[in-house]
């Protein structure tokens, strides 16, 4: 099987603290793998790697599918401006972009796939409706539709089922899984563990390092978590560069991982 | 019969500067009117005004090396305002800075240098036609200037529009999906200042964000929805460029600030009972609905 990603040694952070310290491995076509970790964790953060936004510190990402557009993003907290004049049906056609660009005009067959994605996500007769209108449950639904328009190879979803009820995670996690029924790549970031080891067949657990990559059951065990838990959040103003630069913690995936064995010099 | 005939269609029949300075009004309401309302979506309403200050300085370079010479002048408010408006584009863009502070302290540098070269000069130039404009007196080569510009920023915008759009409502999506909202973005602050070039020819730097602010003000107390509001918006700039002429030919007060008068007029009466968050709905909500 050819892989989606590959992380290689990958070091992602802000002013040249690590968020994500030394991840190795990679997301397989098709996969559905879930992202948990506590806050702090860097799991928007390699989201953010992932589909661009930042760039590594060290390291790198490589894509199976080297287009940019074929990665689809739904960031935890969309800087949306709701404010803005706009309605639901030209949100959600935000998302045929890659076909439709600048100046590409929207026919009959657009409007039926936007018409399409409104009802799948459950918004039939919100056409209009402007967004600043919206719950944050319909909101969500909404950026789900524009999602199903962008037909992305892989969707990377941050936290995306936080502050919604669980009628709405149910009707949208539907689609996550008709997604994985198309053999596209879902990178999910979750906080729901027993929500993860229900639904997802593949788990990453990242603590800045990351701590276990692989099937759910193996990666979801309490000295995991535990450990997980124990990394600290905060930046260490005062840490030295990181002498360890080829140093991986995790084992290639599937395998349990030792996190305390990589140490940033002091 | 006659009489209405009278006030609102003779002066334009019988003044031919009159009738300059209606289509100059009108030309510069139909470009400047739309770059408003995204200049207030964008919450860079005052923006415009320390882009005025920018282009300023550009302007009296001009005026020192050629004299009242209309080229030399605008050539120089563009020069200094594209550089003041890409550097915060990039500013903001790549560094902590946001857009306000970067402008902030770009176009103060501007100004302060504008202010220098004219010191060294040791010149005391009158100003006062380019802070204060003259609508009435406008030459035909002015008049192609500010139609040439509004025609470029209708053109412009409408390349533009979809990623300003995308940019302005959701720029995390744009910026996963294409570059180009970072172009739309700079050339949207090219038009910014294109129409303010045009505004201090027919209003003044210190009155030309009039003509976009107020009208688009007044847009977001009608409407829901961007085209209307951007529609809405341009008709009351229409309104206030042909009624403000009026008032100034009728009560002999000057034409730029009558203009800008009528503009707020209409705002402050669109404030009061607007359908869109006017304050009369806020005050009388009327009885709530069933769902």
């Amino acid at each position: 099987m050819t892989a989606a990603l590959r992380f290689r040694n990958l070091t992602l952070g802000y002013d040249r603290h690590p968020a994500v310290h030394h991840l190795d491995g990679a997301v397989e076509n098709g996969a559905l793998v879930a992202v948990v970790g506590p806050n702090g964790a860097g799991k928007s953060t390699l989201f953010k790697g992932i589909v661009g936004v930042i760039k590594p510190l060290a390291g790198g990402i490589e894509r199976g599918d080297p287009n940019p557009q074929n990665i689809a993003y739904l960031p935890q907290a969309a800087d949306i401006d709701r404010t803005f004049p706009i309605n639901v049906y030209d949100m959600v056609s935000m998302g045929l972009w890659r076909r439709a660009g600048s100046f590409g005009g929207i026919d009959r067959d657009a409007r039926t796939l936007i018409e399409q994605a409104i009802a799948a996500v459950g918004l039939s007769g919100f056409e209009d409706r402007a967004i600043a209108t919206l719950s944050g449950g319909q909101m969500q639904r909404m950026l789900f539709a524009r999602l199903l328009l962008q037909d992305a190879r892989v969707i990377v979803l941050d936290e995306p089922f936080n502050a919604v009820d669980a009628k709405t995670s149910a009707d949208l996690f539907d689609l996550v899984r008709r997604w994985h029924g198309e053999r596209r790549t879902v990178l999910t970031a979750m906080h729901d563990i027993d929500f993860v080891r229900a639904n997802f067949p593949e788990t990453l657990l990242l603590a800045r390092e990351p701590v276990a990559w692989g099937h759910t059951a193996n990666v979801l065990t309490p000295e995991n978590l535990l450990a997980a838990r124990r990394m600290c959040e905060a930046f260490d103003h005062q840490a030295e560069p990181c002498g360890d630069e080829q140093a991986s913690t995790l084992p290639p995936r599937g395998e349990p991982a030792d996190a305390a064995t990589h140490q940033p010099r002091r | 019969m006659s009489t209405v005939y009278q006030i609102f269609i003779t002066p334009f029949t019988e003044f031919e500067f009159m009738r300059r300075a209606l289509a100059g009004a009108l030309a510069l309401a139909l470009g400047a009117c739309p770059i408003g309302v995204f200049l207030m979506l964008r919450r860079m309403s005052l923006v415009g005004d320390a882009m005025a200050h920018a282009i300023l300085p550009g302007a009296a370079v001009g005026f020192l090396l050629s004299g009242l010479n209309l080229f030399a002048m605008t050539a120089g408010g563009l020069i200094a305002g594209f550089v003041v408006a890409v550097l915060t584009g990039l500013v903001a863009r790549t560094t902590e800075l946001k857009e306000d502070a970067a402008l902030a302290t770009f176009y103060l540098l501007s100004l302060a240098i504008g202010v220098t070269i004219i010191s060294l000069k040791g010149t005391n130039i009158d100003l006062l036609h380019v802070l204060f404009g003259n609508v009435l007196a406008l030459d035909d080569q002015t008049l192609l200037l500010i139609a040439g510009n509004a025609t470029i920023t209708l053109i412009l915008l409408a390349l533009i529009y979809r990623p300003l759009v995308i940019e302005c409502v959701d720029p995390g999506f744009m910026r996963a999906v294409s570059r180009s909202g970072g172009l739309a973005h700079l050339a949207f602050l090219v038009l910014v200042v294109l129409n303010l070039v045009s505004g201090f020819h027919a209003l003044g730097t210190l009155l030309a964000v009039g003509m976009m602010m107020l009208p688009a003000a007044t847009g977001r107390f009608w409407a829901r929805d961007i085209t209307l509001m951007m529609l809405i918006a341009t008709a009351s700039g229409l309104l206030a460029g042909y009624a403000g002429l009026l008032v100034s030919f009728h009560f002999g007060v000057a034409s730029g600030p009558a203009i800008i008068l009528i503009a707020g007029v209409l705002y402050l009466i669109s404030l009061l009972f607007g359908q869109v968050g006017g304050l009369a709905r806020q005050l009388f909500p009327g009885r709530h609905l069933e769902a």
